[in-house]
């Protein structure tokens, strides 16, 4: 019986990827187990074995075709004697991929007039800056690139940053440049190497610390909190420690409790830690070069599912995004919508939906969580009058609590309505993929708050 | 890495060899099903196979009784059939379905089963390693001949938490057996890239903890050097150490391109290393078995497999309301 050959799934976060080549050609024998193509993720090319023995019948998909979704058939395996167009109707293209780009925010606009707090938001970059197209992964990468050229005290550490070209492959190519002596593969010891990258930041070194998720960090807190966050306190201000702390945060996709979870309030929560939470890779890489800069602590929150998604970056030979400055992506008059990271999305596809139903919401990405904007957020209340905060992490102690509290106290008066917060659910993410689903916020979660803050 | 030339075995009874052969087959099977699943889309996440490793998990399992416990890392399927828990139980949990082991709640990192004594399953490298000494804990204080035995990799031997668990599992002749399952490679990293020790085992020996390199590709020399670890655990000697030198065939995880070894090494140790093929030799050379007695292993095997495929497939997505449920005991 002839069978189908589908595009495989090669990785967690996987939803299409190119065919970059095939091993085999029509007419061939395929044996269980023999490669039969090399297939691109946007993480790395592997290669794919069958899991069925025959003939190959016809190839479905030519190489080189990018954008070819999981589970769409790429070649029909036959028995000796057998067609293959018995199963296959006649080949479509594959359906190709679009880029997403979303739109560059519009300077802010004047806000509120006489209200007694002022947005610090403001335009990054000066205007008519040529802009190129990025992802988020490209836009770390040449932000790392770019400080350790121009400072050779900045150096990266962590597990597979080299040879292996980083697990998400953020670090590609870093080793060829700099070296081993600045690009350094360190053991499965994060609270070791965090350690070690603390007492380098004392001597006088840049160290950049990428922990290949988050999750991993937790076996380092001891000397994120207790020796990098507190001492430059303790000791009058004499040990400051100029260190990034980087890597993916929050969940990816399917990959358990113990591998998604989102520390962004829990590290926002740190006196003497600086917080950055980026969405855009504009934002990534301006942030990610000025926190290599900061002579602080940070923790700089990557997201896994943001890695490829692509952007505009300006085209400067230099350019940082100052910490503590929102961006306002989309101006609105009925609701604010606060959000960062990843939330970012749901809060911009949910601004879209609302559009649609004349409900004019301003979204604003904070950016970082530690200095964070509040005059930014506080001024768009007081025009608005209502709003909604969106993240991923657990709902107790959210950086929307901490929102709500703060826009309680200082513009009561100017609220229509409770703030709403839209965040993870209070659960461990569990793997099942529908329960995953459930357990993550969702653009209909923030369509949902954002109705009811405005009583529709 | 040195191993052995497959050793003449009197001793091993026609049965036991048949007993090897079978479990190991089925880890083998089970894992080339789950990772076709994956390709599919069927089972999401990360899925780390155990292709390659089966003696070690099937040999040292021969040499427990009832009681005795283990835990593991997230490379942990071989292991959960090994102690005989369900195929369909761990299929269904790979598929995220409520017929698995965690009701689809856990994934491939994180299951458990307290009848059969299997305490996961965890995601984070290196941490299994106290909880096992912990189990063992456990066993000691009330006073039975319990054995805990805790697994982990080449990798995880560099966590710090490994050592600290070293010097209090001596210090107080806890019943652990600590199998280090040295496939060579942690992710992309190769043993030598991560240690200058030249043995994993031999640093147990500065916190006083017996300890031995066995040819984990053998499954009668790890079961052997199992009885050795074992019979020292029982009679209160405290903790063992066993570097069981392995190795893993397919990537690290399905989403690993493997690019940091060469397709040459990974089909020497196939072609004259595999922990199946050995046996097989056994079986006919001795004249054991015939080719149509293991054929029909083999048929028996595929069978169980696909069973636990279409029923992985079949199992019903937990109600939404699951999502609630299990937070508090
Ligand atoms: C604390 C921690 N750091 C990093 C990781 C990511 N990670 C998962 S498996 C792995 C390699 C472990 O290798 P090894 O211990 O040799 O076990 P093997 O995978 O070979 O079975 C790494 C780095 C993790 N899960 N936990
Ligand atoms: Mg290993």
């Amino acid at each position: 019986m002839a069978v189908e050959v589908l595009m495989p799934a090669l990785s967690p976060t996987m939803e299409e990827g190119t065919l970059a080549k095939w091993m085999v050609k029509e007419g061939d024998v395929v044996k269980s187990g023999q490669i039969i193509a090399e297939i691109e993720t946007d993480k790395a090319t592997m290669e794919f074995e069958a899991a069925d023995e025959g003939i190959v019948g016809r190839i479905l998909v030519a190489e080189g075709t990018s954008g070819v979704k999981v589970n769409t058939a790429i070649m029909v395996l036959v028995e000796a004697g057998e067609s293959a167009d018995a199963v296959v109707a006649p080949v479509a293209a594959a359906p190709v991929a679009e880029v997403a780009t979303p739109a560059v925010a519009a300077a802010p606009a004047a806000l509120a007039a006489a209200v007694a707090v002022v947005s610090k938001a403001s335009a990054d970059w000066p205007e008519g800056t040529p802009m190129k197209t990025m992802t988020v992964r490209e836009a770390l990468r040449e932000a790392m690139a770019e400080e350790m050229r121009a400072n050779p005290a900045v150096m990266l550490m962590g597990e597979e940053v080299g040879e292996y070209q980083g697990a998400y492959k953020i670090s590609q190519g870093l080793l060829a440049e700099f070296g081993a002596k600045r690009v350094v593969d360190t053991p499965i010891t994060e609270m070791g190497f965090t350690g070690i990258a603390v007492g380098a930041a004392w001597g006088g070194l840049n160290p950049i610390v990428e922990f290949m998720t988050f999750n991993f960090a937790l076996q380092a807190i001891d000397h994120i909190l207790n020796s990098a966050a507190k001492t430059n306190y303790m000791s009058g201000g004499q040990l400051g420690c100029p260190i990034v702390f980087r890597g993916a945060n929050g969940a990816a996709a399917r990959v358990g409790a113990q591998h998604s979870q989102d520390f962004s309030a829990w590290y926002a929560a740190i006196p003497g830690l600086k917080v950055v939470v980026p969405y855009s890779a504009a934002d990534a890489k301006g942030l990610l070069k000025q926190a290599i800069r900061d002579p602080n602590p940070v923790i700089f929150l990557e997201n896994e599912i943001m890695y490829g998604q692509s952007f505009e970056v300006p085209d400067l030979p230099d350019f940082t995004i100052p910490f503590g400055k929102a961006r306002i992506w989309r101006e609105g008059s009925d609701v604010t919508i606060v959000s960062f990271s990843i939330g970012m999305k749901y809060a911009l596809e949910a601004a879209d939906l609302l559009a649609k139903e004349g409900i004019s919401a301003e979204v604003i990405d904070l950016r970082t969580l530690r200095p964070i904007d509040y005059d930014t957020v506080l001024a768009s209340v007081q025009k608005t009058n209502r709003c909604v905060t969106v993240e991923e992490g657990f709902p107790v102690g959210s950086i929307g609590d901490h929102l709500a509290s703060t826009i309680m106290q200082r513009a009561f008066d100017y609220l229509d309505a409770p703030v709403v917060t839209c965040t993870g659910k209070d659960v461990p993410m569990p793997y099942a993929a529908n329960l995953e689903k459930l357990a993550l916020v969702t653009t209909a979660d923030v369509v949902a708050a954002v109705k009811s803050v405005c009583y529709r | 890495m040195a191993f052995k030339k497959a050793p003449e075995k009197s001793n091993v009874s026609k049965e036991e060899l048949l007993k090897f052969y079978r479990e190991m087959l089925l880890i083998r099977r089970f894992e080339e099903k789950a990772g076709q699943l994956y390709g599919m889309g069927l089972i999401g996440g990360f899925c780390h196979l155990y292709i390659g490793q089966e003696a070690v998990v099937v040999g040292l399992e021969a040499c427990t009784k009832e009681g005795d416990k283990r835990v593991t890392s997230y490379r942990d399927h071989g292991h959960m059939l090994a102690c005989g828990m369900e195929a369909n139980g761990v299929m269904a949990e790979l598929t995220g379905r409520e017929g698995g082991y965690s009701r689809g709640k856990g994934g491939s990192m994180h299951m458990f089963s307290r009848e059969k004594h299997f305490y996961g399953g965890h995601g984070i490298v290196g941490a299994q390693v106290p909880i096992g000494a912990g189990l063992a804990f456990a066993d000691k204080y009330k006073g039975n001949d319990n054995v805990t035995f805790t697994y982990f990799g080449d990798g995880a031997a560099n966590q710090g938490q490994v050592y600290e668990t070293y010097n209090m599992a001596q210090l107080w002749a806890l019943p652990v057996i600590f199998v280090i399952e040295n496939n060579h490679y942690a992710m992309g990293t190769s043993q030598q890239r991560s240690t200058g020790s030249e043995t994993l085992f031999g640093r147990g020996l500065a916190y006083g903890i017996p300890g031995e390199q066995v040819d984990g590709m053998d499954v009668l020399a790890v079961k052997e050097a199992g009885e050795k670890a074992v019979a020292h655990c029982r009679a209160g000697k405290g903790p063992y150490i066993l570097e069981m030198m392995t190795y893993r065939y397919r990537g690290h995880s399905m989403s690993d391109p493997a690019k940091y070894r060469t397709r040459e090494e990974v089909e020497k140790m196939k072609s004259e290393k595999d922990a199946i093929e050995h046996v097989r030799d056994l079986l006919l050379t001795a004249g054991l078995s015939s080719d149509e007695d293991l054929k029909a292993i083999d048929k028996e095997i595929k069978e169980v497999v696909n069973a636990s495929a279409e029923f992985a497939k079949a199992s019903p997505e937990p109600a939404p309301a699951e999502l609630w449920t299990d937070i508090y005991a």
